[in-house]
């Protein structure tokens, strides 16, 4: 059936992977394609990375920040998104380059996957620097560990690989080798640093861009950003830009938009479901 | 007997209580008052209103039969000519259509039979009365057709195919079918379960509708071609414009797409009991002369705002909005400040709009479109506060599935050409209608396109004709 959860396993605390069934969407998405999901009926549209493709069926990695997120990761196998869209932006550009930095961080690495793998297929070594609050947030680790030519891990206590942040591993794997171009995906001030390192670095760096987004269809505006000083969609134009040229304190401003409202939502819902850390 | 000078007035929610709801604003005619202005209607030989109408409504015929009490037989009628009658009597703009040319409306001191009213009148009664909606059968043709978007355009274009016996798919990329009929229309104007209801006459044709369906992403244009006889393209001229002016992506400022998708699609106006947020203004300026302005200040104004400005950068006699509805916005109270263009928005140290920085303007010679051209004053700016803005100024086409279909021609703004008899396009197979030819117009001249549309791919597919030979 349509967008149900075929499997659904926790990777971290609060950030669950899913298999949805829906074979319009294995048939036709790509490395750094979105959609867009609507949990029931009075849900908010919300943009989720692919993440990987099956026969029939898509993956997905869920983070619990808000609302929404949360009543995904509280969904269980069987049951039925009511709505999923896509896939949606363009894919990643991908050839064969040589060297290849990816950073990710946070659910970033599942967004930074697909990417890896179609690089791989296209005969790229891959220096790979994956990045968490600690530990147990460094996910997918095992799938990196089979593609990586090199892996790097940093952790913000030090639980786990080099004590520090991602753009420490990125002074490490430059100092080594020669990389042509480099993809950095996870959250916002993330990529951020990482955009400035590289300008610093002379590399060419290509970042996911997750602005808020309505229809993720170029209908609404809502996902604008400036990048170049051009006024750009994040979903039609996008999702991955330049990072050297995105304008990073607008985005972050238009991040918090709806913080009142997020908070408000987010209060009420756990006032019906009760305590959430557990998830 | 000779008729009364005037239309009929309808009943409408008083303006105190309405700008507290997003009910709808105007309430219908009972039998009593649309009998009564029935009777208005002279049923002239000449008809010029059936001109005016871009469907071509038999009119004089179905406001004869509610005189006759008959409206079983006017609803019938009606759906002859109209799929989507209850839609078209709220939104069209018949003062410049029907009405505009309707003999009574000629009579000095007299306004014109109130068609639209009547349209709106029978459409709703047959949707109260008439339970079993009878479909006539058809013999199948054995074809196929694809009809991308699911605005009037696509649905008109979808109902009439299957009327005549093909097997019809729509796609639709949101997850509910109307196009700007759902997304853009505020409730007060087009309650939403008429959409619906409209829509599920379109699906008891034995239409599909595949929403959640991204053409050119989801479902690629080979494949269309490939599995379909004959594709229609309806997907509407969405892309919001932007001033671009300094300040455009402080916090707080909107396009009015997304402001009115947020209420209208997402039902943000019911936040938190609905998901998505929007944001509630105090004084709230909005940009822009056209229904969309007048639609997206309504909306502000329902929502809380203590005061809405809209500025437009010509007068009162320019602006492109219907008169009912500067009418019935100035009613709620919603002010107007002419000759004014915004220069940009004044942030707070937070990145939130904090006001608009605006300069008078003049008329000046007349431009391309006939209307005298806006010139800023010199030293004649000032700022209005205001802690949201919402930019209507218009849309641009839609662009994520035109970028694919290779060999279709477009015009200089990015809308496709088609042939203006016909409506087929410069691909084989493919024909188009609605915004996304015309650029962003009304509903119901891209009903008025789907319809004719429907009819020329009818005899392609039935080899009477060949638009490309
Ligand atoms: C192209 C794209 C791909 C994405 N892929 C993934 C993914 O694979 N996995 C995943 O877990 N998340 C992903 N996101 C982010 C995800 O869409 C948001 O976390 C989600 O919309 C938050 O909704 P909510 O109701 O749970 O939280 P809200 O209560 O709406 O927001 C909570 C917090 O999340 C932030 N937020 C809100 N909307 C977004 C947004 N669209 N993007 C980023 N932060 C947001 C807010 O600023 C706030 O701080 C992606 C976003 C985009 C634009
Ligand atoms: C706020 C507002 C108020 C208005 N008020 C009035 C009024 O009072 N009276 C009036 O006559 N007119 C009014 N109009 C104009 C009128 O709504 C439009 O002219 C009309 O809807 C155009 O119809 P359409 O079928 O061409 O396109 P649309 O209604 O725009 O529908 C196009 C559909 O195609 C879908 N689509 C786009 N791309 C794809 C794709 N690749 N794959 C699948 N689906 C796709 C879109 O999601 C959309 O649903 C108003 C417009 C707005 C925005
Ligand atoms: S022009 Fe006016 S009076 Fe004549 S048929 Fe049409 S509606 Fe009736
Ligand atoms: S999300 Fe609406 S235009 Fe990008």
């Amino acid at each position: 059936m349509k967008n149900r959860i075929i499997k659904k396993s926790r990777l971290a605390p609060q950030v669950y992977d899913f298999v949805i069934e829906n074979e319009q969407i294995a048939a036709k998405a790509r490395p750094g394609q979105f959609i867009v999901a609507r949990a029931h009926e009075k849900g908010e549209r919300i943009p989720l990375t692919i993440a990987d493709l099956y026969k029939d069926s898509f993956r997905m990695v869920v983070r619990g920040v808000g609302k929404t997120t949360y009543e995904l990761c509280m969904m269980n196998e069987n049951d039925v998104l009511s709505d999923v869209t896509g896939p949606l932006g363009n894919p990643s550009e991908i050839a064969y380059f040589g060297n290849v930095m990816l950073v990710g961080g946070g659910v970033g690495i599942a967004t930074l996957l697909p990417i890896a793998k179609e690089l791989k297929k296209h005969g790229n070594k891959l220096h790979v620097i994956l990045g968490g609050r600690s530990k147990e947030y460094v996910i997918m680790l095992d799938e990196f560990e089979k593609i990586a030519d090199e892996l790097i891990i940093t952790t913000d206590d030090g639980s786990f690989g080099i004590k520090g942040v991602v753009t420490d591993g990125m002074d490490l794997v430059m100092n080594k080798s020669k990389i042509e171009v480099a993809w950095a995906v996870g959250p916002t001030i993330m990529m951020k640093f990482c955009s400035l390192k590289a300008k610093e670095l002379g590399l060419k760096i290509w970042v996911s861009l997750n602005p808020i987004m309505v229809d993720g269809t170029g209908m609404c505006g809502a996902c604008r950003v400036t990048v170049d000083g051009q006024l750009k969609f994040a979903c039609v134009d996008g999702p991955e830009f330049d990072g050297t040229k995105v304008d990073w304190d607008e985005l972050l401003v238009r991040l918090s938009q709806y913080r009142d409202e997020e908070e408000l939502s987010l209060r009420k819902f756990k006032e019906s479901v009760g305590d959430l850390s557990w998830l | 007997m000779k008729p009364t000078l005037k239309k009929t007035p309808m009943p409408e929610q008083e303006p105190q209580h309405r700008v507290k709801n997003f009910f709808e604003v105007a309430l219908g005619y009972s039998e009593e008052q649309a009998v009564t202005e029935a009777k208005r209607c002279l049923q002239c030989p000449a008809h010029p209103c059936v001109s005016g109408c871009p469907v071509g409504i038999d009119i004089p015929g179905f406001i004869k039969k509610i005189k006759e009490r008959d409206f079983k037989e006017s609803a019938r009628i009606l759906k002859k000519y109209n799929n989507l009658p209850a839609i078209c009597g709220r939104v069209c703009p018949q003062e410049v259509q029907c009405e505009e040319r309707c003999v009574v409306g000629k009579i000095p001191g007299s306004e014109p039979v109130a068609i639209g009213r009547l349209e709106r009148f029978v459409a709703d009664w047959e949707a109260d009365n008439v339970k079993e909606r009878t479909v006539d059968p058809t013999v199948p043709k054995g074809k196929k057709v694809a009809v991308v978007g699911s605005g009037p355009a696509g649905l008109t274009a979808a109902a009439d195919l299957a009327k005549m016996g093909y097997s019809v798919d729509v796609f639709e990329t949101l997850h509910k079918p109307g196009g700007v009929l759902v997304y853009g229309i505020p409730e007060f104007r087009l309650p939403k379960s008429i959409v619906e209801r409209e829509v599920k006459y379109v699906e008891s044709l034995s239409v599909k509708i595949h929403l959640n369906t991204p053409v050119g992403k989801s479902i690629s244009v080979d494949e269309l071609l490939k599995d379909y006889d004959a594709i229609f393209i309806g997907v509407g001229a969405g892309t919001p414009k932007f001033m671009k002016i300094p300040g455009t992506n402080l916090n707080g400022v909107y396009s009015a797409n997304e402001f009115l998708t947020r209420v209208n699609l997402m039902k943000a106006y019911l936040f938190p009991e609905y998901d998505t947020p929007v944001k509630k203004g105090n004084n709230i300026v909005v940009v822009g002369g056209g229904n969309v302005a007048m639609d997206a200040a309504r909306s502000a104004l329902r929502l809380g705002a203590k005061s809405v400005v809209v500025v437009y950068r010509r007068t009162e006699q320019e602006m492109p909005a219907r008169r009912e509805e500067y009418l019935h916005a100035v009613e709620e109270g919603i002010r107007f400040r002419w000759l004014t263009q915004p220069l940009r928005y004044i942030g707070d140290e937070k990145g939130k709009v904090i006001g608009v920085e605006c300069i008078s303007m003049e008329l000046g010679e007349p431009d391309e479109s006939g209307r005298r051209r806006p010139i800023p004053i010199e030293d004649s700016r000032f700022v209005i506060e205001a802690d949201m803005v919402i930019e209507a100024i218009g849309t641009d086409a839609n662009r994520f599935l035109l970028s694919q279909f290779k060999g279709l021609s477009l015009n200089k703004y990015g809308y496709i050409v088609v042939d203006s008899e016909t409506y087929a396009t410069t691909l084989r197979k493919v024909f188009a209608g609605g915004d996304i030819v015309t650029g962003a117009a009304t509903v119901i001249e891209a009903m008025g396109a789907g319809k004719k549309a429907a009819f020329w791919i009818d005899r392609f597919l039935s080899g009477e004709y060949d638009p490309w030979r």
